[in-house]
Protein backbone atom coordinates (compact mmCIF):
# COMPACT_ATOMS: atom_id res chain seq x y z
CA UNK A 1 0.00 0.00 0.00
CA UNK A 2 1.30 3.48 -0.87
CA UNK A 3 2.17 5.35 2.29
CA UNK A 4 0.23 8.74 1.35
CA UNK A 5 -2.82 10.63 1.89
CA UNK A 6 -3.72 10.23 -1.62
CA UNK A 7 -6.72 8.65 -3.19
CA UNK A 8 -5.81 4.70 -3.59
CA UNK A 9 -6.93 3.74 -6.73
CA UNK A 10 -6.97 -0.27 -5.67
CA UNK A 11 -9.43 -2.14 -8.92
CA UNK A 12 -9.98 -1.39 -11.67
CA UNK A 13 -13.35 -0.66 -11.04
CA UNK A 14 -12.63 2.00 -8.40
CA UNK A 15 -10.31 4.13 -11.53
CA UNK A 16 -12.96 3.59 -13.89
CA UNK A 17 -15.82 4.99 -11.20
CA UNK A 18 -13.28 7.46 -10.59
CA UNK A 19 -12.87 8.80 -13.66
CA UNK A 20 -16.40 8.44 -14.07
CA UNK A 21 -17.28 11.04 -11.10
CA UNK A 22 -14.69 13.42 -11.68
CA UNK A 23 -13.93 15.94 -14.40
CA UNK A 24 -10.61 16.37 -13.53
CA UNK A 25 -8.34 13.24 -12.24
CA UNK A 26 -4.11 13.28 -11.52
CA UNK A 27 -3.28 9.67 -11.09
CA UNK A 28 0.57 9.29 -10.40
CA UNK A 29 1.45 5.67 -10.72
CA UNK A 30 4.11 4.69 -8.58
CA UNK A 31 6.12 3.12 -5.45
CA UNK A 32 7.47 4.27 -2.53
CA UNK A 33 10.90 5.32 -4.20
CA UNK A 34 12.92 7.93 -5.26
CA UNK A 35 11.49 9.19 -8.53
CA UNK A 36 7.91 9.11 -6.76
CA UNK A 37 8.23 10.15 -3.63
CA UNK A 38 8.68 13.88 -4.71
CA UNK A 39 5.49 13.94 -7.67
CA UNK A 40 3.22 12.20 -3.97
CA UNK A 41 4.21 15.03 -2.12
CA UNK A 42 3.85 17.24 -4.63
CA UNK A 43 0.34 16.29 -4.79
CA UNK A 44 -0.75 16.20 -1.78
CA UNK A 45 0.52 19.60 -1.69
CA UNK A 46 -1.29 20.89 -4.43
CA UNK A 47 -4.60 18.87 -2.81
CA UNK A 48 -6.23 22.13 -0.95
CA UNK A 49 -5.58 24.60 -4.00
CA UNK A 50 -7.00 22.30 -6.80
CA UNK A 51 -10.21 21.31 -5.12
CA UNK A 52 -11.49 20.90 -8.84
CA UNK A 53 -9.01 18.05 -9.12
CA UNK A 54 -8.99 14.20 -7.78
CA UNK A 55 -5.62 13.29 -6.63
CA UNK A 56 -4.98 9.57 -6.96
CA UNK A 57 -2.27 7.47 -7.10
CA UNK A 58 -2.02 3.51 -7.82
CA UNK A 59 0.47 1.06 -7.06
CA UNK A 60 3.02 0.26 -10.35
CA UNK A 61 3.54 -3.21 -9.17
CA UNK A 62 -0.24 -4.55 -8.76
CA UNK A 63 -2.90 -5.89 -11.40
CA UNK A 64 -4.74 -2.60 -11.31
CA UNK A 65 -1.35 -0.73 -12.28
CA UNK A 66 -1.80 -2.36 -15.64
CA UNK A 67 -4.65 0.43 -16.70
CA UNK A 68 -2.35 2.65 -16.64
CA UNK A 69 0.66 0.95 -18.09
CA UNK A 70 -0.93 -0.04 -21.33
CA UNK A 71 -2.17 3.39 -21.94
CA UNK A 72 -1.05 4.26 -25.35
CA UNK A 73 0.47 7.50 -23.86
CA UNK A 74 3.01 5.63 -21.72
CA UNK A 75 3.95 2.72 -24.02
CA UNK A 76 7.11 4.92 -24.43
CA UNK A 77 7.67 5.63 -20.69
CA UNK A 78 10.41 3.89 -18.82
CA UNK A 79 10.94 5.78 -15.57
CA UNK A 80 8.94 5.50 -12.72
CA UNK A 81 6.63 7.21 -11.79
CA UNK A 82 4.00 7.16 -14.83
CA UNK A 83 1.56 10.32 -13.76
CA UNK A 84 -1.86 10.75 -16.03
CA UNK A 85 -3.63 13.68 -15.84
CA UNK A 86 -7.93 12.70 -17.10
CA UNK A 87 -10.51 15.15 -18.30
CA UNK A 88 -13.39 13.65 -19.02
CA UNK A 89 -11.99 10.29 -18.77
CA UNK A 90 -9.60 11.02 -21.57
CA UNK A 91 -6.24 11.36 -20.96
CA UNK A 92 -4.75 14.94 -21.68
CA UNK A 93 -1.21 15.04 -20.79
CA UNK A 94 1.17 11.82 -19.11
CA UNK A 95 4.32 12.05 -17.89
CA UNK A 96 7.57 10.40 -17.12
CA UNK A 97 9.76 10.30 -14.43
CA UNK A 98 10.18 12.66 -11.14
CA UNK A 99 8.60 15.94 -11.76
CA UNK A 100 9.00 19.15 -9.91
CA UNK A 101 5.71 20.68 -8.41
CA UNK A 102 6.13 23.76 -10.75
CA UNK A 103 5.68 21.26 -13.87
CA UNK A 104 3.33 20.21 -12.18
CA UNK A 105 1.25 23.41 -11.61
CA UNK A 106 1.93 23.97 -15.09
CA UNK A 107 0.37 20.79 -16.03
CA UNK A 108 -2.78 21.09 -14.26
CA UNK A 109 -3.20 25.05 -14.92
CA UNK A 110 -2.85 24.55 -18.66
CA UNK A 111 -5.42 21.23 -18.83
CA UNK A 112 -7.69 21.82 -15.69
CA UNK A 113 -7.58 25.63 -14.45
CA UNK A 114 -7.70 26.15 -10.60
CA UNK B 1 0.64 39.63 2.43
CA UNK B 2 1.28 37.39 4.88
CA UNK B 3 3.79 37.66 7.59
CA UNK B 4 5.17 36.09 10.55
CA UNK B 5 8.47 36.39 12.40
CA UNK B 6 10.27 33.62 13.71
CA UNK B 7 13.67 33.46 15.89
CA UNK B 8 14.73 31.07 13.38
CA UNK B 9 14.52 30.62 9.34
CA UNK B 10 15.68 27.14 8.05
CA UNK B 11 16.26 26.72 4.18
CA UNK B 12 16.23 23.31 3.60
CA UNK B 13 14.30 19.98 4.91
CA UNK B 14 17.19 17.39 4.46
CA UNK B 15 18.53 15.34 7.30
CA UNK B 16 20.78 18.58 8.31
CA UNK B 17 17.60 21.05 7.87
CA UNK B 18 15.37 18.76 10.07
CA UNK B 19 17.82 18.25 12.76
CA UNK B 20 18.21 22.19 13.30
CA UNK B 21 14.17 22.08 13.53
CA UNK B 22 14.64 19.18 16.27
CA UNK B 23 17.14 20.88 17.99
CA UNK B 24 15.71 24.23 18.26
CA UNK B 25 12.00 23.75 18.53
CA UNK B 26 12.66 21.55 21.19
CA UNK B 27 15.08 24.38 22.84
CA UNK B 28 11.73 26.46 22.33
CA UNK B 29 12.49 28.59 19.45
CA UNK B 30 10.17 29.51 17.35
CA UNK B 31 11.29 27.72 14.30
CA UNK B 32 10.08 27.77 10.38
CA UNK B 33 11.72 25.30 7.93
CA UNK B 34 11.02 26.32 4.41
CA UNK B 35 11.98 23.81 1.49
CA UNK B 36 11.95 23.82 -2.21
CA UNK B 37 11.39 20.54 -2.54
CA UNK B 38 10.11 16.96 -1.05
CA UNK B 39 11.10 16.76 2.41
CA UNK B 40 13.99 14.46 3.00
CA UNK B 41 16.59 16.03 0.86
CA UNK B 42 19.21 13.55 -0.90
CA UNK B 43 18.53 10.68 1.76
CA UNK B 44 14.65 10.06 0.11
CA UNK B 45 17.05 8.71 -2.69
CA UNK B 46 18.13 5.86 -0.63
CA UNK B 47 16.19 2.97 -0.82
CA UNK B 48 17.84 1.65 2.46
CA UNK B 49 20.22 2.52 5.44
CA UNK B 50 22.00 0.85 6.81
CA UNK B 51 24.94 2.87 8.68
CA UNK B 52 22.93 5.31 10.62
CA UNK B 53 24.09 4.49 14.06
CA UNK B 54 21.44 2.92 16.11
CA UNK B 55 18.90 1.90 13.38
CA UNK B 56 20.12 -1.37 11.81
CA UNK B 57 17.93 -0.97 8.99
CA UNK B 58 15.84 1.41 7.36
CA UNK B 59 14.35 2.97 4.09
CA UNK B 60 15.53 6.85 3.42
CA UNK B 61 11.94 7.85 3.11
CA UNK B 62 11.18 6.37 6.69
CA UNK B 63 13.76 7.96 8.30
CA UNK B 64 13.25 11.24 6.62
CA UNK B 65 9.35 10.97 7.88
CA UNK B 66 10.77 10.21 11.54
CA UNK B 67 13.19 13.51 11.59
CA UNK B 68 9.69 15.07 10.15
CA UNK B 69 7.58 13.85 12.37
CA UNK B 70 10.22 14.53 15.02
CA UNK B 71 10.62 18.28 14.44
CA UNK B 72 7.00 18.78 13.56
CA UNK B 73 6.01 17.07 17.32
CA UNK B 74 8.10 19.60 18.77
CA UNK B 75 6.35 22.81 17.39
CA UNK B 76 8.53 23.21 14.53
CA UNK B 77 6.86 24.86 11.48
CA UNK B 78 7.85 22.85 7.90
CA UNK B 79 6.39 24.46 4.81
CA UNK B 80 7.62 22.42 1.84
CA UNK B 81 7.70 22.59 -2.25
CA UNK B 82 8.30 26.52 -1.62
CA UNK B 83 9.32 29.33 -4.27
CA UNK B 84 12.17 31.06 -2.68
CA UNK B 85 11.36 34.48 -4.36
CA UNK B 86 13.87 36.80 -2.09
CA UNK B 87 16.23 36.34 1.10
CA UNK B 88 17.67 39.06 2.39
CA UNK B 89 19.97 37.90 5.14
CA UNK B 90 22.73 40.48 5.78
CA UNK B 91 20.89 42.50 8.55
CA UNK B 92 20.22 42.35 12.21
CA UNK B 93 16.66 41.02 10.91
CA UNK B 94 16.34 38.05 8.11
CA UNK B 95 14.40 38.15 5.58
CA UNK B 96 12.83 35.59 3.36
CA UNK B 97 9.68 35.28 0.82
CA UNK B 98 8.15 32.25 -0.78
CA UNK B 99 6.00 32.22 -3.58
CA UNK B 100 6.07 35.88 -4.47
CA UNK B 101 3.67 36.47 -1.56
CA UNK B 102 4.54 35.18 1.75
CA UNK B 103 6.93 37.36 3.49
CA UNK B 104 8.80 35.84 6.94
CA UNK B 105 11.33 37.45 9.10
CA UNK B 106 13.91 35.63 11.33
CA UNK B 107 16.60 36.72 13.93
CA UNK B 108 18.59 33.88 12.51
CA UNK B 109 18.81 31.88 9.37
CA UNK B 110 20.16 28.12 9.02
CA UNK B 111 21.16 27.54 5.53
CA UNK B 112 20.78 23.63 4.49
CA UNK B 113 20.18 23.49 1.11
CA UNK B 114 21.94 20.38 0.29
CA UNK B 115 22.70 19.06 -3.07
CA UNK B 116 20.92 17.55 -5.92
CA UNK B 117 21.98 14.82 -8.76
CA UNK B 118 24.35 16.45 -11.50
CA UNK B 119 23.08 16.12 -14.72
CA UNK B 120 25.07 16.10 -18.17
CA UNK B 121 23.12 19.56 -19.59
CA UNK B 122 23.62 18.23 -23.23
CA UNK B 123 21.14 18.29 -25.68
CA UNK B 124 18.40 15.53 -25.38
CA UNK B 125 18.71 14.97 -21.93
CA UNK B 126 15.44 16.45 -20.40
CA UNK B 127 13.57 15.20 -23.36
CA UNK B 128 13.97 11.80 -22.50
CA UNK B 129 13.90 11.72 -19.40
CA UNK B 130 11.59 8.55 -18.18
CA UNK B 131 11.89 7.64 -21.95
CA UNK B 132 15.30 6.38 -21.44
CA UNK B 133 17.22 8.45 -19.18
CA UNK B 134 17.27 7.88 -15.88
CA UNK B 135 18.83 8.81 -12.67
CA UNK B 136 17.75 5.72 -10.54
CA UNK B 137 19.06 2.58 -11.53
CA UNK B 138 17.11 0.77 -8.23
CA UNK B 139 13.68 2.94 -9.62
CA UNK B 140 13.76 2.40 -13.23
CA UNK B 141 16.31 -0.69 -13.62
CA UNK B 142 13.61 -3.58 -14.49
CA UNK B 143 12.66 -1.04 -17.84
CA UNK B 144 15.76 -2.41 -19.41
CA UNK B 145 15.52 -6.17 -19.67
CA UNK B 146 17.60 -7.54 -22.12
CA UNK B 147 17.99 -4.27 -23.51
CA UNK B 148 21.58 -2.69 -23.75
CA UNK B 149 22.35 0.62 -21.47
CA UNK B 150 25.19 3.11 -20.42
CA UNK B 151 25.71 4.28 -17.60
CA UNK B 152 27.56 7.44 -17.27
CA UNK B 153 29.87 8.05 -14.03
CA UNK B 154 33.67 6.83 -13.10
CA UNK B 155 31.97 6.82 -8.82
CA UNK B 156 30.78 4.09 -6.27
CA UNK B 157 27.75 4.62 -7.19
CA UNK B 158 28.19 4.23 -10.71
CA UNK B 159 30.30 1.19 -10.53
CA UNK B 160 27.94 -0.15 -8.11
CA UNK B 161 25.13 0.41 -10.06
CA UNK B 162 26.65 -0.95 -13.53
CA UNK B 163 27.26 -3.58 -11.74
CA UNK B 164 23.49 -3.81 -10.37
CA UNK B 165 22.06 -3.72 -13.57
CA UNK B 166 23.48 -6.20 -15.38
CA UNK B 167 20.95 -8.39 -13.48
CA UNK B 168 18.26 -6.72 -15.86
CA UNK B 169 20.43 -5.75 -18.60
CA UNK B 170 21.97 -7.80 -21.82
CA UNK B 171 24.82 -5.41 -21.65
CA UNK B 172 26.26 -2.29 -19.66
CA UNK B 173 28.58 0.21 -20.90
CA UNK B 174 30.55 2.53 -18.47
CA UNK B 175 31.20 5.94 -20.29
CA UNK B 176 33.51 7.69 -17.96
CA UNK B 177 35.12 11.45 -18.62
CA UNK B 178 38.54 10.32 -16.86
CA UNK B 179 41.15 7.71 -17.80
CA UNK B 180 40.69 6.52 -13.69
CA UNK B 181 37.37 5.75 -11.87
CA UNK B 182 37.14 7.58 -8.63
CA UNK B 183 35.57 4.79 -7.17
CA UNK B 184 37.00 2.34 -4.19
CA UNK B 185 39.50 -0.07 -5.75
CA UNK B 186 36.69 -3.06 -4.43
CA UNK B 187 34.20 -1.48 -6.86
CA UNK B 188 36.27 -0.89 -9.87
CA UNK B 189 37.53 -4.48 -9.42
CA UNK B 190 33.73 -5.95 -9.21
CA UNK B 191 32.89 -3.72 -12.33
CA UNK B 192 35.74 -5.37 -14.47
CA UNK B 193 34.99 -8.67 -13.55
CA UNK B 194 31.46 -8.55 -14.80
CA UNK B 195 31.36 -9.95 -18.04
CA UNK B 196 28.44 -8.05 -18.97
CA UNK B 197 30.22 -4.50 -18.06
CA UNK B 198 32.27 -2.90 -20.54
CA UNK B 199 33.99 0.73 -20.68
CA UNK B 200 34.52 3.46 -23.00
CA UNK B 201 36.91 5.78 -20.86
CA UNK B 202 38.21 9.21 -21.46
CA UNK B 203 34.27 9.81 -23.28
CA UNK B 204 31.52 12.10 -22.81
CA UNK B 205 28.41 12.20 -24.56
CA UNK B 206 27.47 14.97 -26.36
CA UNK B 207 23.51 14.66 -27.83
CA UNK B 208 20.63 12.20 -26.83
CA UNK B 209 18.65 11.31 -29.78
CA UNK B 210 15.47 9.49 -30.44
CA UNK B 211 11.86 9.93 -31.74
CA UNK B 212 9.22 9.08 -29.00
CA UNK B 213 12.03 7.54 -26.53
CA UNK B 214 15.90 7.36 -26.47
CA UNK B 215 17.31 5.23 -29.38
CA UNK B 216 20.97 6.68 -29.96
CA UNK B 217 23.69 8.39 -28.03
CA UNK B 218 26.73 10.89 -29.18
CA UNK B 219 29.67 10.15 -27.60
CA UNK B 220 33.26 12.12 -27.56
CA UNK B 221 36.46 10.20 -27.04
CA UNK B 222 38.46 13.32 -25.45
CA UNK B 223 41.87 10.85 -26.22
CA UNK B 224 40.95 10.68 -30.09
CA UNK B 225 39.07 13.88 -30.62
CA UNK B 226 36.56 11.18 -32.25
CA UNK B 227 32.71 11.48 -32.32
CA UNK B 228 30.96 8.21 -32.06
CA UNK B 229 27.07 7.73 -32.73
CA UNK B 230 25.95 4.82 -30.17
CA UNK B 231 22.47 3.33 -30.86
CA UNK B 232 20.99 2.69 -27.09
CA UNK B 233 18.03 1.53 -25.11
CA UNK B 234 18.52 3.48 -21.79
CA UNK B 235 21.50 5.45 -20.31
CA UNK B 236 21.73 6.32 -16.47
CA UNK B 237 23.37 9.29 -15.86
CA UNK B 238 25.36 8.71 -11.92
CA UNK B 239 27.65 11.60 -11.80
CA UNK B 240 27.45 12.56 -8.20
CA UNK B 241 25.89 15.64 -6.85
CA UNK B 242 26.15 19.59 -6.81
CA UNK B 243 25.19 21.88 -3.92
CA UNK B 244 21.90 23.80 -4.01
CA UNK B 245 23.43 27.04 -3.79
CA UNK B 246 22.26 29.01 -6.86
CA UNK B 247 20.25 31.65 -5.07
CA UNK B 248 22.87 32.13 -2.64
CA UNK B 249 25.31 33.54 -5.21
CA UNK B 250 26.32 36.75 -4.20
CA UNK B 251 24.39 36.83 -0.68
CA UNK B 252 26.88 34.18 1.40
CA UNK B 253 30.42 32.82 0.09
CA UNK B 254 30.56 30.38 -1.67
CA UNK B 255 33.79 28.59 -3.05
CA UNK B 256 34.82 27.38 -6.28
CA UNK B 257 32.74 24.47 -5.57
CA UNK B 258 29.94 26.47 -4.97
CA UNK B 259 29.83 25.01 -1.42
CA UNK B 260 28.93 27.40 1.53
CA UNK B 261 32.09 28.16 3.75
CA UNK B 262 31.84 28.00 7.41
CA UNK B 263 34.08 27.77 10.53
CA UNK B 264 34.08 24.79 12.68
CA UNK B 265 30.83 26.44 14.17
CA UNK B 266 28.61 26.07 11.18
CA UNK B 267 28.78 30.19 11.22
CA UNK B 268 28.88 31.70 7.61
CA UNK B 269 30.51 35.64 7.58
CA UNK B 270 26.95 36.71 8.01
CA UNK B 271 26.34 37.33 11.78
CA UNK B 272 23.05 35.00 12.58
CA UNK B 273 23.43 33.18 9.58
CA UNK B 274 24.50 29.63 10.07
CA UNK B 275 25.35 26.55 6.86
CA UNK B 276 24.72 22.94 7.63
CA UNK B 277 25.12 19.62 5.83
CA UNK B 278 25.41 18.70 2.01
CA UNK B 279 25.85 22.75 0.30
CA UNK B 280 28.70 23.09 2.86
CA UNK B 281 32.21 22.71 1.82
CA UNK B 282 33.58 19.84 3.42
CA UNK B 283 35.23 16.54 2.43
CA UNK B 284 32.42 13.87 3.65
CA UNK B 285 28.85 13.75 2.85
CA UNK B 286 26.73 11.55 4.71
CA UNK B 287 23.83 11.60 6.60
CA UNK B 288 25.40 11.36 9.91
CA UNK B 289 27.53 14.17 9.05
CA UNK B 290 24.73 16.44 8.16
CA UNK B 291 23.00 15.27 10.93
CA UNK B 292 25.99 16.56 13.13
CA UNK B 293 26.21 19.54 11.12
CA UNK B 294 22.57 20.73 12.02
CA UNK B 295 23.07 20.27 15.75
CA UNK B 296 26.24 22.09 15.33
CA UNK B 297 24.59 25.39 13.50
CA UNK B 298 21.49 24.55 15.80
CA UNK B 299 23.76 25.34 19.16
CA UNK B 300 25.36 27.84 17.70
CA UNK B 301 22.11 29.70 16.65
CA UNK B 302 20.15 29.09 20.08
CA UNK B 303 23.96 30.26 21.74
CA UNK B 304 23.70 33.77 19.04
CA UNK B 305 20.21 34.17 19.88
CA UNK B 306 20.48 33.50 23.72
CA UNK B 307 23.21 36.45 23.41
CA UNK B 308 21.06 38.62 21.35
CA UNK B 309 17.95 38.74 23.74
CA UNK B 310 20.35 39.71 26.60
CA UNK B 311 22.27 42.90 24.26
CA UNK B 312 18.82 43.39 24.29
CA UNK B 313 17.64 43.49 27.89
CA UNK B 314 20.82 45.46 29.25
Amino acid sequence: MLQTNLTHLTSEEKFNQTLKENENVMVCCGRMGPMCIPVYEAMEELQPTYKNVKFADMEFDSVTGNVIRSLPETKNFNGLPFTVYFKNGKVVKATSSIQSIDQITEILDANFGK
Amino acid sequence: MNHNHFDVIVIGAGPAGLTVGIYLSRGKMKTLILNEGAVGGQTVLTHEIANYPGIEKISGFQLARTMKAQALNFGCTIKSNVRITKLEIGNNIKTVEINGKDLFTSDSVILATGGKSRSLNVPGEEEFKGKGISYCATCDGDFFQDKNIIVVGGGNSALEEAVSLTKYANSVTVVHQFDHFQAFPQAVEEAKNNPKIRFLMESKIIEFNGNERLEKVKIHNQSSNEIIEKPIDGVFILIGYEPNTEKLKGIIELNERNEIVTNDKMETKIRGVYAAGDSTAKRYRQITTAVADGTIAALGAIEYLNTKKFKNVV
